[in-house]
């Protein structure tokens, strides 16, 4: 079986070899350079632009502004018809009249070279006229505050309300209601290689050819066609290698879209790759949620009620094509889902302020949701006098509670929260930690240990992006040819950016065909060459895109079994293929090798009877029906150790209890379940976007902006339980969510664990020393 | 404004090279962009995420932090000149899978091999400490430590742990 097997990668090899083709490393003849003119103010009117300056320096070549983009380019609003009153204000690919945001494009200079555009970029001289800044969703939200969009009465982009049974009631029973504000702050993906595009346009053809580092070729190419107005069969998007994409890589951002413009005006190839402090400035970016919630305890534990409000942002604009609302979403039906309670209400406000767009990035929402429910329970357990992991097993779904609709309105199959936590107990031994902890404590070394439960939402449904009138592909399409030696090639509609997805699909094919894997050549990544998909996003590779495959080949198998059976006088019902040969099913001896039935297929199909379905080139599809998500679960226990004079929070122990299903591969799982656990303690305790109070970024670099490294990283072990997805054959649902979903967190609880003996909290995150030792009570 | 050039000339990759440069260029740049050498990566041009690490007369330097004319008359060696000397870190790494999108992993080898040359037996915490000048967002970190780890033991004759 190759599928469950731990196979490395075939594009890894050539990665290793620093032959890597990363759409930086791709130069074009005559290609242009773009540089842009960003806003230095978070809110200002734009006046008049004087280029002239930069126009006369050598090696400037030409600057637009968004007058000159006006015939060239569409605007965009991001409207979601399953949220008809969100408000979706109009965006330019470069701002007209009034910036939003520190880091919003105004001009585009086009040089030589990207040192010469960015030359003529300081010489562009722009009328600023300042406007005062909202940098606060609660400012955003005030009587008297600026308001962002013109054809709006305020800033509130949104709010909506998720509601089950009788939450007031449950609360007014209760023995015990917890209650606690919690804020997580602003942060972003953080790809190591920003984001980058070519646009190159063949006048003579209206033939735009795009290479992005993105996670959508399908979804730009119907963007671009439609924003420039190119017919869509003319439009081609390759996504050569990609260097990290974590979300970031899945939005139409306005630069990329000036490059096309650039592209098509000048008919030049026009490249451009974001450098470090604009991807800070002006990468789509998450979290920025300030929650206040409660949660009603029966005396002996009974989680009966969950109450939320969420107040959050999209930053200056709703992001396209998909908005910004889905953070706050998936906090409002996340929030608990673990539990059996059934009374259950979460208000959701999201307003415009002045900085960049809020967007999907890793794990969209369920950091918080899983950190707020968590932090709760394990409030509530101190304050009632019980064993936090007791009071998680008394209220966990379990067995018969299955298959459920939970309180926040989510699909739930087949969820192991128990298993999880069976396993993980197995792993830590809690006993021998709470012994431990309190030897230190007395020896004033503070650890703590902390728990978190949560549910993965994956492999989104065609219903959320088709009834929201967003062309979103939401099914996945392969295509496989069998080539006239006998080997395969794959056409699949989902994208690898270092996941590991290609050879999920490539296990998955050569399973059900019966041939070698080395037999297989797996191609993703090009609009033009793949089946429309839609790419890989939101932990749907493996469901969406590995069910599609594993159709195609045993469609393909099926055509083999034919012409062998034709040729063999056999009936095809008897004949099976096992490694690249076609075998008597029964016996297993073998007929005929699978390179002999490709000759015979593709160079004397005449000898094949009318009749036979001996097609070599087959395509299959697979839409999952009548879910939003193919949701999974898991747990992860984090140990801390926190230092009461610094601050400083050293993580020493994390483990992660998992089920995504069937695994297609578990060394590509275990080590994308990790690197999303460092991205979680990144989130818990170093990563975030400040502001001052002017909307300016304080955090443009590596150096402000601390990202988890080696040396302060724990080993992480991760074990799995497979409750394979019952709706498709093979059985794998997404995984790419869980290591950050549960991670914030386990640190959120680790620390409180730790720093109890000061009878102090903190539901703050990012936990920086400041933070830390002012609960503390130490500044 | 005008571009102030210099003539350079250095062996990259063992061969020698002589070419005009800007004077502001950077040496990740260079080698990029003007020599075709592409494995080595840029992250952050500000010396912290460690993708543009190349070697420059036997010790690793970040390629954004040293002009290109800094190099005259030096002997640089990239990813793509590293072959042989790195054979066994790469099919660890392969076989570890300690990259996903393979945006660190030039930086993160040549660091790597760097500290396996100065201290042939680390422990997990010195394999963790030495390579934290180099940024990687998809791993967990774990799996470069344990394809390191192997090969410092496979080096000491030992087996892979």
């Amino acid at each position: 079986m190759s599928i469950g097997a731990s196979v490395p990668r075939d594009r890894a090899r050539r990665l290793l070899l620093g032959r890597g083709n990363y759409v930086d490393d791709i130069a074009l003849p005559r290609m242009l350079h773009l540089a842009l003119v960003r806003s230095p103010y978070a809110h200002a009117n734009v006046g008049t632009i004087d280029i002239a300056d930069a126009l006369a320096l050598p090696g400037v070549v030409a600057i637009f502004t968004a007058e000159d983009l006006e015939d060239a380019v569409s605007s965009w609003r991001a409207e979601h018809k399953l949220f008809p009153a969100m408000a979706a204000p109009k965006q330019f690919a470069l701002a007209r009249d009034v910036v939003r945001w520190q880091g919003e494009a105004v001009a585009a200079v086009l040089g030589n070279s990207r040192a010469e555009a960015e030359d003529g970029a300081e010489l562009v001289s722009v009328a600023w006229n300042e406007l005062p800044a909202v940098t606060d969703a609660n400012q955003a939200l005030a009587p008297d505050a600026p308001i962002l969009h013109d054809d709006m009465d305020n800033n509130l982009a949104f709010q909506t309300q998720v509601t089950a049974g009788d939450v007031e009631t449950a609360f007014n029973e209760a023995d015990h209601v917890e209650q606690e504000t919690f804020r997580f702050h602003r942060h972003s993906g953080v790809s190591l290689e920003p984001r980058g595009i070519i646009a190159e346009f063949e006048p003579s053809e209206s033939r735009l050819t795009v290479h992005q580092s993105h996670q959508t070729p399908h979804q730009q190419q119907d963007l671009y066609a439609r924003l420039l107005a190119l017919p869509e069969h003319k439009v081609r998007v390759i996504c050569p290698d990609v260097g990290g994409a974590f979300g970031l890589k899945h939005h139409l951002m306005a630069d990329e879209l000036v490059a096309c413009a650039a592209a098509r005006l000048l008919e030049r190839p026009v490249k451009y790759i974001a450098d470090r402090l604009e991807s800070f400035l002006a990468d789509v970016h998450c979290r920025d949620h300030e929650i206040t919630a409660r949660m009603a305890f029966s005396a002996t534990g009974e989680i009966l009620g969950i109450q939320l409000d969420d107040l959050f942002n999209a930053g200056a604009y709703g992001q396209y094509p998909r908005s910004s609302i889905a953070e706050g979403n998936q906090i409002s039906r996340l929030t608990g889902a673990p539990y059996r309670h059934q009374h259950y209400r979460a208000d959701v406000r999201m307003a415009f302020l002045n900085k960049s767009i809020l967007g999907h990035i890793r794990s969209v929402g369920h950091p918080i949701a899983c950190a707020v429910a968590e932090r709760l329970v394990d409030l509530g357990a101190e304050t009632l006098g019980l064993d936090p992991i007791e009071v998680r097993r008394k209220n966990y779904l379990n067995g018969d509670d299955f298959p459920r609709t939970s309180a926040g309105g989510v699909e739930f199959e087949q969820l192991s929260f128990n298993g999880c936590l069976d396993k993980a107990l197995e792993i830590v031994d809690m006993t021998e930690f709470r012994r431990e902890q309190a030897e230190l404590r007395a020896q004033g070394i503070y650890r703590g240990i902390g728990v978190a439960t949560f549910v993965e939402l994956t492999a989104i449904g065609p219903e959320y992006y088709g009834e929201g009138g967003q062309h979103i592909s939401a099914q996945e399409t392969c295509l496989l040819r069998l080539e006239a030696s006998g080997t395969v090639r794959c056409y699949t509609g989902t994208t690898d950016q270092g996941q590991g997805i290609d050879t999920g699909i490539q296990q998955v094919v050569a399973d059900e065909l019966g041939v070698a894997l080395a037999d297989i050549e797996i191609i993703s990544g090009d609009s033009a060459l793949c089946p429309m998909g839609g790419g890989s996003w939101g932990s749907r590779g493996a469901a969406l895109g590995g069910e599609a495959a594993l159709r195609a080949a045993a469609t393909l198998k099926q055509n083999i079994l034919n012409i062998a059976a034709s040729q063999l006088q056999k009936d095809p019902g008897d004949l099976n293929i096992d490694q690249g040969v076609v075998i008597d099913g029964a016996s297993g001896a073998a007929h005929m090798a699978v390179p002999e039935i490709a000759r015979i297929g593709h160079f004397q199909p005449y000898s094949i009877p009318d009749g036979v379905s001996a097609d070599l080139t087959v395509t299959e599809r697979y839409a999952s029906r009548g879910r939003m998500f193919l949701a999974g679960n898991g747990l992860q226990t984090a140990i801390v150790e926190v230092d009461v004079d610094s601050g400083l929070v050293t993580p020493l122990r994390h483990v992660v209890v998992h089920d995504c299903g069937r695994i297609l591969n578990p060394l590509l799982v275990q080590e994308q379940v990790r690197g999303g656990v460092i991205q979680g303690i990144g989130a818990a305790l170093y990563e975030e976007l400040c502001y001052d109070e002017d909307g300016h970024l304080l955090t443009g670099s590596f150096a402000d902006y601390l990202v988890p490294m080696a040396g302060e990283m724990p080993d992480i072990e991760v074990a799995h339980i497979e409750t394979p997805a019952k709706t498709s054959e093979l059985g794998a649902k997404g995984a790419g969510e869980a290591g950050t979903a549960g991670a914030v967190g386990a640190i959120l609880n680790a620390v409180n664990d730790a720093i109890m003996p000061f009878n102090t909290s903190i539901a703050e995150t990012p936990i920086t020393p400041p933070r830390l030792l002012q609960a503390l009570r130490r500044i | 404004m005008t571009t102030r050039t210099r003539r350079l000339a250095l062996t990259v990759n063992g061969e020698a090279v002589s070419r005009e440069v800007p004077v502001r260029q950077n040496l990740v740049d260079f080698l990029r962009h003007d020599l075709g050498f592409t494995g080595s990566h840029v992250g952050c041009e500000q010396g912290a995420c460690g993708a543009c690490t190349v070697v420059l007369d036997d010790e690793t330097v970040r390629g954004c932090l040293v002009l290109a004319v800094q190099a005259d008359g030096c002997d640089v060696r990239t990813i793509e000149g590293s072959g042989d000397l790195l054979g066994d870190l790469r099919q660890s790494f392969h076989e570890l899978n300690a990259l996903q999108c393979g945006f660190c992993t030039p930086g993160m080898m040549l660091s790597a091999e760097e500290l396996l040359q100065a201290n042939p037996t680390p422990s997990r915490q010195e394999i963790r400490d030495y390579l934290s000048g180099n940024f990687c967002r998809c791993t967990g970190y774990q799996a470069i430590v344990d394809a390191v780890a192997a090969v410092a033991a496979k080096r000491q004759g030992g087996a892979a742990s």
